[in-house]
C-alpha cells in the first residue's frame, strides 16, 4: 500500500501531509507537523499522555490510524493557548500545582477541555472518572482534580455577564 | 485560595508562625517550569527534531542465564531499513560501571553481552535502521545461541558455598568492601545483650523489586555535529555520569561529548543509570547520522533497573520496660546481575541502621548480593526505605508483643542530642521526640505527662 496524502482540520487550520499506511494520529502530529505536545507514554493505549481530541472526544493518539479520521478536526494544546493567553485549565494547573514532570500535563488538559466543554459544572467523580484512563506518577493526582474543579469554577465565573 | 493543596503548610502550624520571620515556608512560589508544561512547549529528549534520524532497538537475552554459543546477524541485515547491526566488538570499552569515577570498582557489566548472559534481556546486539519499524523486526531476526548455565535467584541461595557465578568480572556473588564481604557494623556486644534481655524477638522482613515507572520512558538521542562532537539529547537525572561514562566507553576525550539535559519526564532514580546513551553513540558513530534510542513501555518495566528486592532479619534484645538494649541486622540487597547503583544502596542501608533509636549494642552485615535477576539501582531513598519498613514493623511488633503503646516504646528508645550512635557519631540536631509528640498530638493519640514532658536534647524521663 502506497503513502496517502491525508488532509486535517488541526487547532482550526486545514494542515495537509504524507502518511505511511498505518501511520499513527500520533506520529503525524509529532513527525509530519511538529506539534509535539502530545506525547507517547506507552503506544499501547494505556496511558493517555498522547490524548488530543478528534471532533471533539479526547482520542490516545497513539491508536489511532490517521487515515479513519482523514477530514475530522484535531485540537492539541498547542491550539488551547490562544495569542499567548493562557486558558483555565492551564492556569489553574500552574496554580494548583498540578504539574510536576510535566510528561503527562498535555493529556491531562486534553481530556479536562473535553470535560468542561460537556460539563461546565463537573462534580469531582466526573473529574476522576475523566482522567481515569491518564497516568500521573508524580503528583499523585489530588492536585489535578483540585486544578480541574478550578478551571471549572473560573470558567462558571467568567461565563457569568457582569 | 481555598482550593490549593500545595504547599503544604496551611494546617496544623500556621498558628505558630504567626509574627515570625519565616516567609519561605508556607509561601506559594510558582514552579519555573510549569508554563512550559502547560502549554506543550517543554522540550523533552524526544521532541527534538533531528534529521535522518536513525532508529535502534536492541536484541536481548531469552534466558536467565546461559553462555552464548553463537550469534547470527544475518536475518537483521537482510530486512529492509536496516543499516548496522552492532555487537559487543563494535563497543570501543565495552566493560563499565555507573560509579566508576567515583572509585567503585571493578568494572563488571558490558555494554553489550560478550560471551555470557546474566539476565533476561541482557542487551546482546543492537539494530540501527531507517524506522522504528524495521530495528524492531531486525532485532526480532537476530539468531542467538545458548547453552545454559544454572541460574540463581535468591541471594541466600547466591551466597551458598557451590552457588553458581554470576558476575565473572565481580569474581564471587557479592560485592567487597574494602577486602570485607559485607558492609559491617560493630558496637558494643550484641551477644551479651541476648544474655541480659528480658525477650529476644526475632523476625524476618522481605521486599520485592520496584519498578520507578516513569511516564516517559528511558532513552536519548544522539546528533553528530558537524565538527565532530556528539549532542546527546537525554532524559538522565544524572548528566554528568552520563558524560563520564559514555566518554569513557566510546575511548574519547570529555569534551567529545555534549550533553543536553535536565528535563526528565519522571525519574525517581530509574534514569540514573547510564544505559542508552553509550550505544546510541557507537550507533551514530557508525551510520553517521542522528540515531534514537528509547525504551518502549515494555522494556522500560521489564529490564530498566528496579529498586532492589531486600531481606532483612532483625534480632533485638529488649528488656521488660520496653528498652532495646541489642539489636542484630542481617540485610541482603539484590543487586541482580550487576552492581549499578547497589554497592551504594547497601552502603546507605548500614548507615541508616540501627534506625533514629539510641541501642548499646549494635552488630550489621550488609550484603550486596549478585544474582541472575533484573541489575536494580536507584529508586527513591534506596537502602533506606526498604529498611525503614522493616525498622519500624519491628518496633511496631515488639510494642504489640510486651502490649505497650507503640508511640511510647519509640519514645524511650528514640536517640538524643549527645548519643553516641553505632557509626562512632555524635548525634546532633535530633528531633525525632518532638516529631512524635507533634504526630501523637495531631491524631489524638494520648501520651502520659511524662512522654510528653520529653525532649531531644535531654535524656530526662528516661
Ligand atoms: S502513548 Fe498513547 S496511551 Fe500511552
Ligand atoms: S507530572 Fe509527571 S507524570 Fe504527571
Amino acid at each position: 500500500m502506497p503513502s496517502q496524502i491525508v488532509s486535517l482540520v488541526v487547532n482550526g487550520e486545514r494542515r495537509e501531509f504524507i502518511a505511511a499506511p498505518g501511520a499513527t494520529l500520533l506520529a503525524c502530529l509529532r513527525e509530519s507537523l511538529g506539534l509535539i505536545a502530545a506525547k507517547r507514554g506507552c503506544a499501547q493505549g494505556a496511558c493517555g499522555t498522547c490524548t488530543v481530541l478528534v471532533d471533539g472526544r479526547p482520542e490516545a493518539a497513539c491508536l489511532v490510524a490517521v487515515e479513519t479520521v482523514a477530514d475530522g478536526s484535531v485540537r492539541t494544546l498547542e491550539g488551547v493557548t490562544s495569542g499567548g493567553e493562557l486558558d483555565e485549565v492551564q492556569s489553574a494547573f500552574i496554580d494548583c500545582f498540578a504539574t510536576q514532570c510535566g510528561f503527562c500535563t498535555s493529556g491531562m488538559i486534553m481530556v479536562a477541555e473535553a470535560l468542561l466543554d460537556r460539563n461546565p459544572d463537573p462534580s469531582e467523580d466526573d473529574v476522576i472518572e475523566a482522567i481515569s484512563g491518564n497516568v500521573c506518577r508524580c503528583t499523585g493526582y489530588r492536585p489535578i482534580v483540585i486544578a480541574i474543579m478550578e478551571a471549572a469554577r473560573r470558567r462558571r465565573e467568567q461565563a457569568v455577564p457582569r | 485560595m481555598t482550593y490549593r493543596l500545595a504547599p503544604i503548610d496551611t494546617g496544623a502550624f500556621v498558628a505558630e508562625r504567626d509574627g515570625d520571620h519565616h516567609t519561605v515556608i508556607g509561601s506559594v512560589v510558582r514552579r519555573s517550569d510549569a508554563r512550559g508544561h502547560v502549554t506543550g512547549r517543554t522540550e523533552f529528549f524526544e521532541d527534538v527534531a533531528a534529521p535522518r534520524l536513525a532508529h535502534l532497538k536492541m536484541h536481548r537475552s531469552a534466558r536467565h542465564h546461559a553462555r552464548i554459543t553463537d550469534v547470527d546477524v544475518s536475518g537483521a541485515l537482510a530486512v529492509p531499513g536496516v543499516l548496522r547491526v552492532l555487537t559487543h566488538a563494535d563497543v570501543p570499552n565495552n566493560v563499565y560501571t555507573v560509579l566508576k569515577l567515583i572509585g567503585v570498582e571493578p568494572d563488571d557489566e558490558p555494554v553489550l553481552a560478550v560471551d555470557k548472559v546474566r539476565y533476561l534481556g541482557e542487551p546482546i546486539c543492537a539494530v540501527v535502521a531507517e524506522t522504528e519499524a524495521a530495528a524492531l523486526e531486525g532485532a526480532a531476526a537476530i539468531e542467538v545461541g545458548y547453552e545454559d548455565l544454572p541460574p540463581v535467584f535468591d541471594v541466600e541461595e547466591a551466597l551458598k558455598e557451590g552457588a553458581p557465578l554470576v558476575n565473572e568480572y565481580q569474581g564471587q556473588n557479592y560485592f567487597v568492601y574494602e577486602g570485607h564481604h559485607c558492609r559491617r557494623i560493630r558496637f558494643g556486644d550484641v551477644e551479651k545483650a541476648f544474655g541480659q534481655a528480658d525477650h529476644v524477638f526475632e523476625w524476618r522482613y522481605q521486599s520485592s523489586p520496584i519498578e520507578q515507572a516513569p511516564v516517559e520512558t528511558t532513552g536519548c538521542v544522539v546528533v553528530p555535529q558537524a565538527d565532530g562532537r556528539l549532542r546527546i539529547h537525554s532524559d538522565t537525572q544524572a548528566c554528568f555520569f552520563t558524560l563520564d561514562n559514555t566518554a569513557l566507553i566510546l575511548g574519547v576525550p570529555f569534551n567529545k561529548l555534549r550533553i543536553v539535559g535536565g528535563t526528565v519526564g519522571g525519574g525517581f532514580g530509574g534514569k540514573v543509570d547510564v544505559v542508552v546513551e553509550p550505544i546510541a553513540c557507537v550507533a551514530a558513530m557508525a551510520v553517521d547520522r542522528p540515531v534514537k534510542f528509547v525504551y518502549d513501555r515494555a522494556e522500560e518495566m521489564q529490564v530498566s533497573s528496579p529498586r532492589a528486592a531486600e531481606r532483612i532479619v532483625i534480632k533485638d534484645a529488649v528488656m521488660d520496660d520496653g528498652r532495646i538494649i541489642g539489636r542484630k541486622v542481617t540485610l541482603y540487597v539484590d543487586a541482580g546481575a550487576y552492581a549499578r547503583h547497589s554497592p551504594y544502596g547497601t552502603t546507605k542501608a548500614a548507615a541508616h541502621l540501627p534506625g533514629p533509636y539510641t541501642i548499646p549494642n549494635v552488630w550489621a552485615d550488609c550484603h550486596c548480593v549478585f544474582t541472575n535477576r533484573t541489575p536494580s539501582s536507584a529508586m527513591r531513598g534506596f537502602g533506606v526505605t526498604i529498611a525503614d519498613f522493616a525498622l519500624e514493623s519491628q518496633m511496631d511488633r515488639i510494642a504489640r508483643a510486651l502490649d505497650m503503646d507503640p508511640l511510647q516504646l519509640r519514645l524511650i528508645n528514640a536517640y538524643r542530642d549527645g548519643d553516641l550512635k553505632a557509626h562512632r557519631k555524635i548525634a546532633e540536631g535530633t528531633a525525632l521526640v518532638e516529631v512524635i509528640q507533634k504526630a501523637a498530638e495531631l491524631a489524638g493519640h494520648e501520651l502520659p505527662e511524662a512522654y510528653r514532658r520529653m525532649s531531644s536534647t535531654t535524656r530526662e524521663g528516661l
